[in-house]
């Protein structure tokens, strides 16, 4: 039995604590996700379509998880035919040296980013940074975290813990000539400038992939800025990163996926741009880059679906609805999980990419009440998979493959399972145990050891004076 | 990395959880139908509210209308695709005074420059519309580089309405995307825009600030 001492853990309740008390925090937050729920709503006024999208797209997702090696083979074929080349990478350090070699191999020196989750779960531009090349966001939201070495605290809307006049005095300390303005369209322009010219130097361009198709080899991205156009289409190298989840088998398969996906994330019926990639540039062309480079990525997905409930997390299509509606997330924000994915689906990502034992208390850190399981668009079953992990975290079960499985154990919560199985197990000292706290539980103090992590936020649960099967025993059943 | 790929691909053969696919029912995607006259005016709904300016004209007078715009907004000049076959038909009536066309005939490397800084707007054609959200379908090329839709501060855009679809789902299918896809396509609903700063929209952010379609009524 492991007894795993939680000092040198990020504790979630720590970090989620400090994060309640901040007022302006809390109320950047809730405008927000106020916004954004009322915006989805606003986009399926009919429940009978939203279920009949989500049953699709859950059919579709499901679909092409069971055929996924299949699928990975083929898309990897055409691709391959069309002039993309493809890469795979078991781990985010195998992904990142890739990456460093395909620009290396080219001379280049500067990268120009779109927006990519998974380039943040290979912390790709601390990586780039220290092999010297310069990785540059260029996602508005990215652009603005970065000028302060942040994380995003949002997987769809990255800045979003910040208001405008943190941003504009940010932009008049960071950004060369700039004035000070708390004007969102100056401050936009500004943006343009400086990223304009970054587009027009840059050696390549990185970008994520919101869906990739088998049947043609295509890579879809989603977008509402234009950047994800630019750094894939100004710079003569793209490369785009993606996880090993995201192929789907026919182009057909990801019309009904992008509808739901934009409708859930920012309450839009359509992004601005579609942007569906599937070849370099032509001989016959006059844009576009010269080569595109693929690089697939593991780690620990295929430890995933190996699993049959663990699969579902596979799913996701990275929409940010679960977080947006969680009353967790709502109240505490992104970066309190100190995750590279916040929010529901980042409790559920997070320990099985980085062990279960490793982040214990993230999955501890939810009601269970559901409200990210109703509003996924791919009926993810979050809250159970939680509970699943739970199990996972304390127990080493034959048969399960689930990262550091039964590292999550506490010596207190041990030592306490272990005083309670003991008094089950011994009758007369259950009855001796239950005859004290009905009738001493009350002097409790509520600031007792153990007891006042309940009691700091809540009252203290007064026992019954008589348990249950001592007034069985002297007032008798009365069986109807 | 071919290592990797082995040990990926294995792994998920390993797995081995296979069974009956799930079944899939797209009737929610087939329920959108109007008429053309319906799809001409709910593309545009769609695309003006967010933003899209629209100039109406009709098969003969549609290269004319383009003028118009450009010399009432005082543009030095207009990048086309002179192989295109909107852009020959632009060309074949231009005045040779007041906004310049300027092909796009090279490769982007010759002046790339010039494209970033130099350029006030790009015209295109469109390859469709969609009716139900709004917005134009792209299929750039030779003819047309991909950059033209992207880089101009303003995209003008040229669609007939007899292309417009109902859906996404039904122009994937009329366009035969779902088979063979161009190296590259696009759905453009408006311009450019980010609500990043305090979930405020901005347009004009990284592409085009401004999104003009030239919607040309060929229904009758
Ligand atoms: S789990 Fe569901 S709701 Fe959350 S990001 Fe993924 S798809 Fe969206």
């Amino acid at each position: 039995m492991h007894a795993k001492s939680s000092e040198h853990e990020i504790l979630f309740r720590d970090s989620a604590s400090k994060a309640l008390l901040d007022p302006q925090l809390r109320a950047n937050f809730r405008r927000a996700m106020d916004g954004l729920i009322t915006k989805r709503r606003n986009q399926f006024p009919d429940p009978g379509d939203l279920q009949d999208l989500r049953h699709l797209s859950t059919a579709i997702r499901s679909r092409s998880l069971l055929a996924l090696p299949e699928l990975l083979e083929q898309f990897e074929a055409n691709c391959t035919k069309n002039g993309i080349q493809v890469h795979w990478a078991e781990t985010c350090e195998q992904a990142n040296e890739l990456i460093l070699g395909i620009m290396q191999a080219r001379g280049a020196k500067t990268l120009v980013k779109g927006k990519s989750m998974v380039s943040e779960e290979m912390h790709l531009n601390a990586y780039l940074e220290a092999h010297g090349i310069e990785a540059l966001e260029s996602d508005l939201g990215e652009y603005i975290i970065q000028l302060d070495g942040e994380t995003p605290s949002h997987i769809i809307m990255p800045a979003i813990h910040k208001n405008k006049d943190q941003i504009a005095r940010q932009f008049s300390q960071k950004i060369k000539d700039a004035k000070y303005t708390e004007d969102v369209d100056e401050l936009t322009a500004m943006a343009r400038r400086v990223l304009r010219q970054k587009f027009l130097d840059a050696d390549a361009g990185l970008s994520g992939v919101n869906f990739a198709v088998a049947e043609t080899g295509t890579l879809c991205l989603v977008e509402n800025e234009g950047n994800g156009r630019m750094s894939t289409h100004v710079p003569p190298l793209h490369i785009a990163v993606m996880g090993l989840e995201k192929v789907v088998a026919r182009l057909e398969d990801v019309v009904p996926l992008y509808a739901i996906l934009t409708r859930s994330a920012t309450g839009q019926a359509v992004s601005t741009y579609f942007n569906l990639i599937t070849a370099p540039r032509g001989t016959d062309e006059k844009d576009g880059p010269q080569e595109v480079h693929l690089v697939i990525l593991d780690n620990g997905r295929s430890r995933m679906y190996a699993d049959p409930q663990l699969r579902a997390t596979l799913r996701c299509i990275r929409c940010g609805a679960c977080m947006n509606h969680c009353p967790v997330y709502t109240r505490i924000g992104g970066h309190a999980y100190e995750a590279v994915y916040p929010g529901p689906i980042g409790k559920i990502l997070t320990p099985q990419m980085e062990g279960v034992g490793v982040r214990h208390d993230l999955i501890h850190g939810s009601s269970l009440c559901g409200a990210c399981a109703e509003v996924c668009p791919v009926e993810i079953p979050i809250p159970e998979i939680l509970v699943r992990l739970r199990r996972e975290a304390t127990h080493e079960d034959v048969g399960s493959d689930v990262l550091g499985k039964g590292t999550g154990r506490t010596a207190t919560e041990d030592w306490a399972w272990r005083i309670w199985a003991g008094v089950l197990k011994r009758p007369a000292l259950y009855r001796v145990a239950t005859w004290f706290a009905t009738r001493f539980g009350k002097a409790l103090p509520a600031g007792a050891p153990l007891i006042k992590h309940w009691t700091r936020t809540r009252t203290k649960p007064v026992p019954a004076r008589r348990s249950l099967s001592e007034r069985m025993r002297t007032e008798g059943a009365n069986h109807v | 990395m071919s290592d990797a790929r082995t040990a990926i691909l294995g792994r998920l053969r390993a797995s081995g959880e296979t069974g009956p696919l799930p079944s899939l029912d797209t009737a929610v995607l087939e329920r959108r139908q109007w008429s053309a006259t319906e799809r001409m005016v709910r593309l545009r709904k769609g695309m003006e509210a967010v933003h899209t300016e629209f100039l109406e004209a009709s098969p003969a007078n549609w290269p004319a209308v383009v003028r118009a715009f450009c010399d009432r907004e005082g543009l030095n000049n207009l990048l086309y695709g002179p192989t295109s076959e909107a852009g020959a038909a632009l060309a074949a009536t231009w005045a040779a005074s007041g906004t310049q066309l300027m092909p796009y005939d090279r490769p982007v490397e010759a002046f790339k420059q010039e494209l970033f800084t130099g350029v006030d707007a790009g015209f295109t054609g469109t390859v469709g519309g969609v009716a139900e959200t709004g917005g134009l379908l792209l299929m750039p090329g030779s003819a047309e580089p991909r950059l033209m839709s992207l880089v101009p501060p303003i995209h003008i855009a040229l669609l007939r309405a007899s292309t417009i679809q109902d859906s996404f789902w039904s122009a994937v299918k009329v366009l035969g995307w779902g088979r063979s896809l161009p190296p590259n396509a696009l759905l453009i609903s408006g311009p450019s825009k980010t609500a990043d700063i305090e979930q405020t929209l901005a347009y004009g952010v990284h592409g085009p600030k401004r999104l003009i379609v030239v919607l040309v009524d060929d229904l009758a």
